[in-house]
């Protein structure tokens, strides 16, 4: 017999092709080079129809009259659906993962500019859009309420009209930490700072927008749903709690997806309506929004209008943190969060320090913009809390006149004070704080750019350096704490042995390009020495693979990943039982060296993974009581989160006729413990690194007083490029995870959370000559000139 | 208006309006999906493909305006064995993509602009490719694999 090499050309001297850990080429690069990826728009099935989604044009507007007749006579449409129609199903309505509910089509009134008016289906993509033109709509205008800040004011117009009794735009006052105890620390303090910080509303802008494409099935009763959707398993659940169709006749697919940050962890309401069109039509039926629709009405990020406060003593002790929050939930709360945490996670505000005390108080509001919060690898808002905690340690630095990094030596956490419980009540798993921040520092070269610095000063040149020194909390999470609407953030590993030693892994997360198809294979390969070519990695088939909460938070490893090992260990339990009966030894004198068991003594008597995979499923007797076949199954409850750290330099240069900002060098020092690839990893951190760089300098989604979105495309919404961006500098340091299979935390998220305060705080350094204490982002030029004026804005 | 175009080297020809955009005649008329969409203002270029053997966004061409000419898209950059071009090679090599949604056009802009200049610098890299835009790699990847490739192909 020949063997066969099935991988296409290129890709069969994968040399760097460890047995576990360590860098890998990715195996899914093989499709998404030649353009054989398949995303949503991609898929194409017979008879399938397109649909368009028409959208309000006002921020507040009560919806008089819909005429739908001129679209409906258009000769290639197949139905045309407004909100009165899905009200007599009982669909005009959907729940959010916050427990609040959302239109899937305007009925009484509409909220937000861009939000869901109609639909059409029709027969393809162009006279879809052509009979949105051919809709009439008459709207009664209302007072939108734009401005946070005065959408709690008694004379605000009530926006949630639909929700029995509800007098005005409040959506709930969360708190955590001592309020007493933190004001008794700020009573003691020598040096009190406080500073009012915007953390402007953003969006993840996934290159790929969202889309859906609906297949009922009348005879089967049965929906296949092809879907941008970071969370199958719980979209499935949801779809059959909406849609009232049995879960088991609901098969949702997450093909391959051209990114998320978050962006498709929601449900939205194109996705239902593609459902509706689909059983209304019995045929399939595609939706696909455009990059507008995208930045519109999908999950935005952030939105957080803070005022930060930090106590310490002269000598730069550090001893409390309160702040308050107005979080700016847009007309619905659609925010993605575990139940018990409206406020995502952002009680990691206390960050890397020992702290006396510590309190913050959120307040979350409607107003007339689009629904979200919680995206763009915000890991449950702990952006917010990082963002926050940097930025008055550095003002508190400024404030003492010390070095930032000195301050931040000083009052960092040590090694021997892990596991560590904050004053909000997390436990952070482990951390060697200090090597990493010496480490970047080395990198960086410190000192030295100081020094330069100084020179450049003196030449009147605006020379900035910026530091940032964060914790993460991910991994989502232990079931007793964290749930998503009722469902335990739990994940499934299935891991199926064949007979020739060849496997199957299924996995309930679902990779956005994080290449899990890789890692997962790794970890597999390490606990069981099967070549991680061997190894399939299926995922986001909710048919296919065990149920689970699905990626985003950066939860696939510490969840996911733990479970892969501990399925794989599994495997190993049995697979040395039947070595055992293979060697005619004891089990307990068996040795596992990667790949094969031998007897303790005599390596030569060994049978390897793959000979035990035959005999499992082959002819002869197996160990008294064993069952056949080579598969196991588990559903991994975590203990903890995992609390990645790193410490990031930055350093800019702004050019003091224009004020345009460069980004000259940025050091990047992750730790996430036990490093599975460290290539992928370094793209996770370049990437999360531009999406600072974005977020500091040039994003934001903003509103005019009408409530009319000023960012809703990529003409205004300005994304990094090559250009703006320079060539990363990455590091690490490994401090392991203790309750982690494999030691092994999660990485996705933390650049793009541990960079903006890195970015804004060495723009601030630059601006020192200025007089200037802190800007908020984005720190375009034209707001940097106008803080170099004396007259720094917030953004909204 | 019937348009017959040359796509990847074999001729291809069909009935379309005269408004359906190249980027559609390619996915949804000939259903090569490689080349993707990732805007609606011309700005991403998640739709790059060569035109005449020059980079264009195929969202901004119309299908018309194609006619009698000659399109490569990424589906057509692989030699008949699969072997991949030194393009693709060293996008592969130096993890310069993560999702893929920009692979395609990015690779394309790429084969272009080492056509143009096929030493380039680093900076002449970064300005090369800022009509691309990737959400996932920083593009830190994508510089360097476009520079191994023109290492590759001097």
């Amino acid at each position: 017999m020949t063997a066969v090499d099935f991988r296409p050309p290129g890709f069969e001297n994968n040399d760097q092709k460890p047995i576990g850990y360590g860098r890998m080429l990715r195996k899914e690069d093989a499709r998404f080079i030649r353009g054989k990826g398949r995303y949503v728009d991609d898929v194409r099935l017979p008879g399938m129809l397109h649909l368009a989604i028409l959208r309000s044009p006002l921020a507040h507007a009560r919806i008089v009259r819909i005429d739908t007749s001129a679209a409906e006579a258009h000769p290639k449409v197949k139905a045309v659906v407004t909100g009165a129609m899905l009200a007599e199903r009982g669909l005009a309505w959907m729940p959010t993962l916050a427990g609040d509910v959302q239109a899937v089509l305007a009925t009484d009134k509409v909220r937000f500019q861009g939000q869901e008016v109609a639909f059409v289906v029709a027969e393809d993509r162009y006279a879809a859009r052509d009979a949105l033109e051919l809709i009439d709509v008459e709207y009664e205008p209302l007072d939108p309420v734009i401005d946070v800040r005065r959408a709690l004011a008694p004379d605000a117009p009530v926006i949630r009209t639909d929700l029995e009794g509800k007098t005005d735009n409040h959506i709930f006052d969360w708190e955590t930490g001592d309020a007493e105890e933190t004001e008794r620390a700020f009573a003691s303090a020598d040096v009190v700072v406080s500073q009012d910080i915007v953390y402007p509303r953003v969006h993840p802008a996934p290159l790929e927008t969202c889309g859906a494409v609906a297949d009922y099935d009348r005879v089967s009763g049965k929906l296949t749903l092809w879907s941008t959707t970071q969370a199958p398993h719980a979209h499935r659940t949801l779809y059959a709690l909406v849609a009232g169709l049995p879960e088991h006749k609901i098969r949702v697919i997450a093909p391959d997806i051209g990114g998320g940050f978050g962006g498709k962890v929601p449900i939205y309401p194109g996705y239902v309506c593609a459902i509706v069109g689909s059983m209304l039509t019995g045929r399939p039926v595609k939706w696909v929004e455009d990059r507008s629709e995208n930045l519109i009405s999908t999950g935005f990020a952030r939105d957080y209008i803070m005022r930060g406060e930090i106590a310490a003593t002269r000598d730069g002790k550090i001893l409390a943190i309160r702040t308050h929050v107005l979080a700016d939930h847009g007309a619905f709360n659609a925010q993605a969060a575990p139940s018990k945490y409206p406020a995502g996670f952002f009680g990691v505000f206390t960050g890397s320090y020992d702290l006396q005390a510590a309190y913050a108080k959120v307040t979350a509001v409607y107003t007339n913009k689009a629904p979200g919060g919680v995206a763009y690898a915000c890991s449950f808002r702990i952006t917010e809390a990082v963002y926050l905690v940097e930025r008055i340690v550095d003002r508190l630095a400024d404030e003492l006149g010390m070095d930032p990094v000195e301050l931040r030596l000083k009052n960092l956490l040590k090694p021997e004070q892990f596991p560590y419980k904050t004053k909000t009540g997390w436990v952070y798993d482990s951390g060697n704080y200090e090597p990493t921040l010496r480490k970047a520092m080395e990198i960086a070269g410190y000192h030295e750019l100081r020094k330069e610095q100084a020179e450049r000063r003196a030449r009147g040149e605006l020379m900035g350096i910026g530091v940032s020194f964060f914790t993460e909390a991910v991994g989502a999470g232990p079931r007793k704490h964290m749930d998503i609407l009722g469902l335990g953030m739990n994940d499934g590993c299935e891991l199926r042995v064949h007979p020739t030693g060849k496997a199957v892994l299924r996995l309930s997360v679902q990779t956005q390009g994080q290449g899990h198809e890789t890692t997962f294979a790794q970890i597999v390969a390490e606990e069981l020495g099967i070549p991680p070519d061997d190894i399939e990695v299926v995922h986001g088939d909710t048919d296919q693979t065990p149920f689970g909460l699905g990626t985003y938070g950066s939860r696939s490893t510490p969840v996911s990943g733990a479970a892969a090992a501990l399925v794989a260990r599994r495997i190993r339990d049995k697979a040395k039982i039947i070595a055992s009966g293979m060697l005619e030894v004891s089990v307990a004198d068996l040795e596992w060296r990667k790949g094969a068991f031998h007897v303790k003594g005599d390596p030569t008597r060994a049978v390897t993974i793959q000979d035990i995979a035959m005999r499992a499923h082959g002819a002869g007797d197996l160990p008294e009581g064993l069952e056949g076949g080579l598969d196991a199954q588990i559903c991994y409850n975590p203990e903890n989160l995992t609390y990645p750290h790193g410490a990031y330099i930055c350093v800019v240069d702004i050019d003091p006729g224009t004020a345009k900002v460069k980004v000259r060098r940025f050091v990047a020092v992750d730790d996430c413990g036990t490093r599975i690839n460290p290539m992928i990893i370094e793209g996770q951190v370049h990437g999360g690194l531009a999406d600072g760089v974005g977020m500091a300098l040039m994003e934001m989604i903003a509103f005019d007083e009408d409530g009319n979105c000023l960012g809703a495309s990529f003409m205004d919404y300005l994304l990094p490029t090559a250009l703006e961006v320079p060539d990363w500098e990455t590091g690490y340091t490994v401090t392991p995870s203790p309750h982690h299979p494999i030691g092994a935390k999660g990485i996705g998220e933390s650049a793009t959370v541990g960079s903006p305060p890195a970015i804004v705080n060495a723009v601030v350094d630059a601006l020192k000559p200025f007089g200037i204490r802190h800007v908020d982002m984005p720190l375009t030029p034209s707001r940097v000139w106008e803080a170099m004026q004396g007259r720094p804005q917030p953004p909204i | 208006m019937k348009v017959t175009i040359t796509v990847n080297g074999k001729e291809t020809s069909a009935e379309v309006e005269d408004r359906t955009l190249l980027v559609h005649y390619l996915r949804d008329v000939l259903n090569l999906t490689a080349t993707n969409v990732g805007c609606d203002t011309t700005t991403c270029g998640a739709c790059t493909v060569l035109l005449d053997g020059e980079s264009v966004k195929s969202c901004t061409v119309l299908a018309a305006q194609a006619d009698g000419r000659e399109v490569t898209t990424v589906e057509g950059l692989a030699g008949e064995d699969g072997t991949m071009h030194p393009v693709q090679k060293a996008f592969h090599e130096q993890h310069g993509l993560q999702c893929g949604f920009c692979t395609p056009g990015m690779v394309m802009a790429t084969v272009s602009l080492l056509k143009e200049n096929p030493r380039p610098t680093e900076e002449q890299v970064r300005a090369g490719l800022e009509g691309n835009l990737c959400r996932c790699t920083g593009y830190h990847n994508i510089v360097k694999a476009v520079l191994a490739a023109a290492e590759e192909t001097a």
